[in-house]
């Protein structure tokens, strides 16, 4: 196929502090001992879409993750990385990529996407339809663990405001309206209801950040729209906006490569004014808006904007928060384990002391060591972690090198590597930072634990 | 019929949870508190005009009763004697398990005063349909009143159900083939509830506004624009309590159904009933009189079709949609197209050609005569080579040989058409003048408020004013009787909308350009709201402000010209200061300006002024402005408060003399110490304007250089002062 895949995979994501810092960047943070990046590079794999461009902000968070990509997906993926400055947005990441893009269609995804939706699905109804820009919309997931919420509280209040608006044509294929965030009352154009005859206002879609892009369009776009910073905030609005009076398309030659609808031949006003009074069916509402009224060689043109509607059994799910986080550690462990790909390596059995119980939903890392009477439930604990003994980790994550002491109680918490908890911590719903030390006997609740920048 | 009938009462009748069955009622309004229909309706009530050679409400009255409905309350204000009679002397008087009763009122003007009358009688006692009398459908009501019921008996607010009907506007006219005006609506797809309604009426702008919590609450929600609303309601009782509650409800759509969805108090919820193969339809206006013409004819509204609803009088359907009485007289040279009615008594001359068209009764239609897409109704008289295209001829309508009537036209009752005589395209003549005094808010029907019968008062009228006419030779050819209505400005361009001809494809290319011109409007509004809106940076925040500036410009300078018309009025008819005074404010009130800007406003009137009075010279002109200055030197005063105000003046001046009034330039000095001197500006004013200026650019110290002069001796002036306080 040919198809370019751009992923956007961040760098040092500010909402996730302290699970993220210099040494991690977000890109590799691990989901059930996996970096996140290899959730959606594995998708991309199985769907045979091998040429990829992993964007990551930071020269050095570009090459940590280079080297893992190369570690890991050498002769598989065919893979450049390019470093962009931070703070661009993601149009602003695309646009400094764009000399790079050569294919005819550019799939551009979030790093953080985990989902098992697959990418192939999106590329074949963009190609289908012929479509300026496809987006995937999947069904909002359910946010937050059934038990500890107060971490995430403050998320879900903000996710609860913001939701999507979406209209969708009466066959589902094409989007014809979309909205983030509103404060205000929606606005819909009536002139795209003129076009369509009814649209369908959902609230209970999310876009996930998964588009397909024609390459032309899309670099037309961020020549011309020079402020656009972000693709769902202006991009696609702007795409869809403008989907019946195509002016990304208005400067090229009429016979360009990618005539995006039906090019219509010159009709005079007789024959056109005949074939509306007869109400003869266009192929879609777009065909209406395509031809030129006065019969003139036509410049106007309109593109389609299409989505792909993921099912509503299907997982998908951005980590783009740690509310976030945990629910994905939670649900790939869980319900969605299907995600977990084979490069997943589980490694020799942990040596586990005597009387500790391992519940269902758990992934233990290779090397790890725990030490007697200790319970773990539906946690994941990281490579080479020393556990102590009477140590209690529920609803947690713990990375890679963490040593914990005797009589530890860990719940709803994410432990980052190497850090050292002492005997008798207890965690409540915290996030402890890469290489922090929680001294012998502190209770903490609620908080976000990390060392000072230096 | 008969059968259709029997199963819906009994389904009614066997509801086991009804224990108090009321029989099925309807409420049937009989006027439609428009004037769409006129002149025809001057003279007869819109539910009493024929189509298809039957009054529009024997099909509403029989549509009713195939639905089962057992008690009809007929409501009529608009001539309501005609109808009461012909009611009387009808069938429906007389039928077995359906009874008509007429509710009459002599001064209702809205749908809502109807209810609110019908609600004093307490007639209604459960669910009713609510439909007006010009109304055509074939639908079966069974299910439409189940779903209400059972709606209902979960949530006690569900009290109406509309019926609507899949229709997509033109996309060119944006109106429906029925030539209402399109229509936007949001439906719950589940529920079905009806959330948001939109019709023409508040057409303004290019976007629907959806409230949020409408969203929010909905997950999901269709945008319809291609629905079309019959206009048959299935209501609950609190309806009618609901007009009366709210006495401000006139129109049953633009008050009634968006005030309930507005209203989230009291949380009444309407629901929709669509309707997919039978046929629903109200005659609005010329348009649908002739596109449901045209569907009855095709037989879209079967069983009510013409020969099926008047039975005795044989009417017989030949091939190609053509319906022939019994005993027409034809010629055997005359040609008649499809999709024809001809009715009883009717004679047609020789090589007459009709198609599309419907005939009625005891007409006499001459030879050579053509007839397209027209309605002619009862006992018109067509001579020898008339031409008629998509017309509307009332009864006893005669044209004499050789008339041509143009697309669009209405002959109301009795005109008569000269001979060669062409009436003009989508003209409506009548032998009644148009009345004088058009509201255009005005949703009465021409109230009959002698009580004399229409058709008495058109013989009186008749009587009263054809000498006249045929004095002045007529408006309608030698020997024609009648007026052509004047159209009023700004009506005319959407006369061809709703008329009865087809719309000329010239009008549909302006359309089409037209919309993308409006288009292209459209797509840059969007860009700079979005623009704005979604990138939230400061950089594009620009372009929102300019607008901001763009209009309050655009504001001051039709407030300047108010202001100037103002100033020049009282110039001319010597009002007194203080009424000028008065007005400039009532201005600035509603311009919403400050006085500053009024100071500006005035000042550039009265100097406008004196440049327009003839003048030879400067100092001629000078001596103009003198003069002017020092008569209105009060009104002026009356708007300078402090010193920005004066300093507002002095740049309005200068403004003027590089702009608008260059004469001026030479005088600049002159004037300024002239305004010194009236004590308009204070030396104070002038000498911070002189400061202020002092660091500009050298182009705008022109007029600073220029009175250099003047101001060096206020400043010394102001220093001997000074001194002397000393």
């Amino acid at each position: 196929m040919d198809f370019q895949v751009v992923v956007l995979a961040g760098g040092n994501s500010k909402n996730l502090t302290p699970l993220v810092s210099k040494e991690l960047p977000k890109p590799l943070l691990p989901v059930a001992n996996c970096p996140v990046l290899n959730y959606v590079l594995h998708q991309l794999e199985q769907s045979n879409l091998k040429d990829l461009i992993v964007v990551v902000e930071g020269e050095d968070a570009a090459l940590l993750v280079g080297a893992w990509i190369s570690g890991t997906f050498i002769d598989r993926l065919h893979v450049e990385i390019a470093a962009v400055p931070e703070d661009i947005g993601t149009a602003g990441a695309l646009r400094a990529i764009s000399h790079h893009l050569t294919a005819k269609d550019i799939l551009v995804v979030s790093g953080d996407l985990v989902s098992d939706v697959p990418p192939g699905a999106l590329a074949a109804t963009h190609r289908r339809h012929d479509a300026a820009v496809t987006t995937m919309l999947c069904s909002i997931p359910v946010s937050g663990p059934l038990e500890s919420g107060s971490s995430g509280g403050k998320d879900k209040a903000k996710k609860l405001g913001r939701y999507n608006i979406i209209g969708l044509d009466p066959s589902k294929q094409f989007l014809l309206h979309i909205a983030t965030e509103i404060e205000k009352d929606a606005r819909i154009s009536k002139r795209i209801l003129h076009a369509v005859g009814q649209m369908e206002m959902r609230s209970d879609l999310m876009d996930a950040h998964m588009y397909a892009f024609k390459r032309s369009v899309l670099q037309e776009v961020l020549d011309v729209k020079d402020t656009f910073q972000s693709l769902k905030e202006d991009v696609l609005p702007y795409l869809v906006r403008s989907q019946l009076k195509s002016e990304a398309l208005l400067n090229r030659t009429p016979q360009g490569e990618e005539n995006s609808t039906e090019k219509v031949s010159s009709q005079n006003n007789q024959a056109f004014i005949s074939r509306i009074l007869a109400n003869a069916s266009t192929p879609s509402f777009h065909g209406i808006y395509s031809e030129n009224p006065d019969g003139s060689s036509s410049t106007r043109k309109t593109h389609k904007c299409c989505v792909y509607i993921a099912s509503s059994s299907s997982y998908c799910v951005r980590l783009n928060s740690i509310q976030a986080f945990m629910d994905i550690n939670r649900d790939v462990t869980g319900d969605a384990d299907h995600l977990l790909s084979p490069n997943n390596i589980i490694g020799p059995s942990p040596k586990l002391g005597t009387k500790t119980t391992v519940g269902p939903n758990c992934r233990l890392g290779e090397g790890s060591e725990m030490g007697d009477k200790c319970q773990v439930k539906r946690s994941i604990i990281g490579r080479h972690c020393r556990i102590g003994s009477h140590v209690k980790v529920v609803n947690s994550v713990v990375m890679n090198h963490v040593t914990i002491g005797d009589g530890c109680i860990i719940q709803g918490s994410v432990i980052c590597s190497n850090v050292q908890l002492q005997e008798r911590v207890e965690l409540k719903d915290c996030q402890v930072g890469a290489g922090f030390v929680v001294t012998a006997g502190s209770e903490y609740k609620a908080e976000s634990l990390a060392k000072k920048e230096k | 019929m008969g059968a259709q009938k029997k199963g819906a009462t009994a389904r009614v009748s066997e509801d086991p949870e009804e224990l108090a069955r009321h029989p099925l009622q309807a409420i049937l309004l009989a006027d439609s508190f428009t004037t769409k229909f006129r002149p025809i309706t001057l003279e007869r009530p819109k539910v009493l005009l024929p189509l298809v050679n039957i009054p529009m409400i024997n099909y509403t009255l029989a549509w009713l009763e195939s639905a089962g409905v057992e008690e009809v309350f007929v409501f009529c204000c608009a001539h309501s004697k005609q109808v009461i009679d012909y009611l009387e002397s009808s069938e429906w008087s007389s039928q077995p398990n359906f009874s008509v009763t007429t509710i009459e009122s002599h001064n209702s003007i809205s749908a809502g005063d109807a209810l609110r009358l019908i609600y004093e009688r307490n007639v209604i006692h459960g669910d009713f349909v609510l439909i007006s009398g010009d109304t055509v459908s074939n639908m079966s009501l069974t299910q439409a009143l189940q779903e209400h019921k059972d709606r209902r008996k979960k949530d006690a607010n569900a009290i109406m159900t509309m019926v609507v009907k899949q229709s997509k506007p033109s996309p060119i006219t944006q109106q429906s083939r029925l030539g209402t005006d399109e229509l936007f609506m949001a439906i719950n797809p589940v529920t079905k509830q009806l959330l948001y309604y939109e019709d023409k009426a508040e057409y303004s702008k290019g976007f629907i506004s959806l409230d949020k919590t409408l969203i929010a609450d909905n997950p999901s929600v269709i945008l319809h624009n291609d629905k079309q609303d019959c206009y048959i309601d299935i209501c609950s009782q609190e309806v009618l309590s609901l007009f009366t509650d709210n006495f401000d409800y006139q129109h049953l759509r633009r008050h009634f159904v968006k005030g309930l969805l507005v209203d989230d108090i009291m949380g009444y919820k309407i629901f929709t009933h669509e309707i997919h193969s039978s046929y629903a339809a109200r005659i609005d206006n010329f348009r649908s009189y002739d596109t449901i013409s045209k569907d009855i004819i095709q037989r879209w509204t079967y069983p009510f079709v013409p020969d099926v609803l008047c039975g005795s009088s044989a009417i017989k359907v030949e091939r190609q949609g053509t319906y022939r009485a019994s005993d027409v007289t034809l010629s055997r040279s005359a040609q008649f197209g499809s999709f024809t009615f001809i009715g009883q008594g009717t004679k047609i001359g020789n090589d007459t050609k009709i198609s599309h068209s419907v005939i009625g009764e005891r007409c006499t239609i001459g030879s050579n005569v053509t007839i397209e897409g027209s309605y002619i109704w009862n006992n018109v008289t067509i001579e020898d080579g008339c031409q008629l295209r998509n017309a509307i001829v009332c009864d006893g309508v005669i044209l004499k040989s050789g008339a041509v009537l143009q697309p669009g036209v209405i002959l109301s009752f009795k005109v008569v058409v000269g001979q060669q005589f062409v009436v003009p395209a989508y003209s409506k003549v009548s032998l009644l003048q148009q009345p004088t005094q058009q509201d255009s808010d005005e949703e009465l029907e021409y109230a009959d408020s002698t009580s004399g019968t229409g058709e008495l008062r058109s013989d009186k009228l008749n009587g009263d004013i054809a000498p006249d006419l045929s004095e002045t030779a007529s408006e309608l050819g030698t020997g024609g009787v009648g007026y052509i209505w004047t159209v009023f400005e700004g009506a005319y361009d959407e006369e061809w909308r709703h008329s009865v001809a087809p719309i000329p494809t010239d009008k549909l290319v302006k359309l089409m350009l037209d919309k993308d011109e409006d288009e292209e409007l459209l797509t840059q509004d969007g860009n700079v709201i979005s623009a704005s809106r979604e990138l939230k940076t400061d950089s594009d925040g620009n372009g929102s402000e300019d607008d901001g500036n763009e209009d309050s410009r655009d504001d001051y300078v039709s407030f300047e010209k108010e202001v100037e018309a103002t100033f020049l009025r009282a110039v001319h008819e010597n009002v007194k200061v203080d009424l000028a005074v008065l007005e400039v404010n009532a201005l600035r009130l509603s311009y919403n300006m400050a006085s500053v800007d009024c100071g500006g406003a005035i000042f550039y009137s009265m100097m406008k002024l004196a440049v327009e009075s003839p003048h030879n010279s400067a100092s001629e002109l000078h001596r103009n402005a003198a003069d002017i200055v020092t008569t209105w030197q009060k009104l002026l005063k009356s708007f300078l408060h402090d010193i920005d105000e004066e300093i507002e003046v002095i740049l309005k001046f200068e403004e003027m003399c590089l702009e608008s009034a260059k004469e001026f330039a030479a005088l600049f000095p002159q004037i300024l110490h002239l305004l010194y001197d009236k004590e308009i500006l204070q030396e104070d004013a002038i000498l911070r304007w002189a400061d202020e200026k002092e660091g500009a650019d050298e182009s705008d110290k022109v007029f600073l250089k220029r009175s250099e002069k003047f101001i060096q001796w206020l400043r010394e002036a102001e220093e001997e002062e000074d001194d002397e306080d000393e």
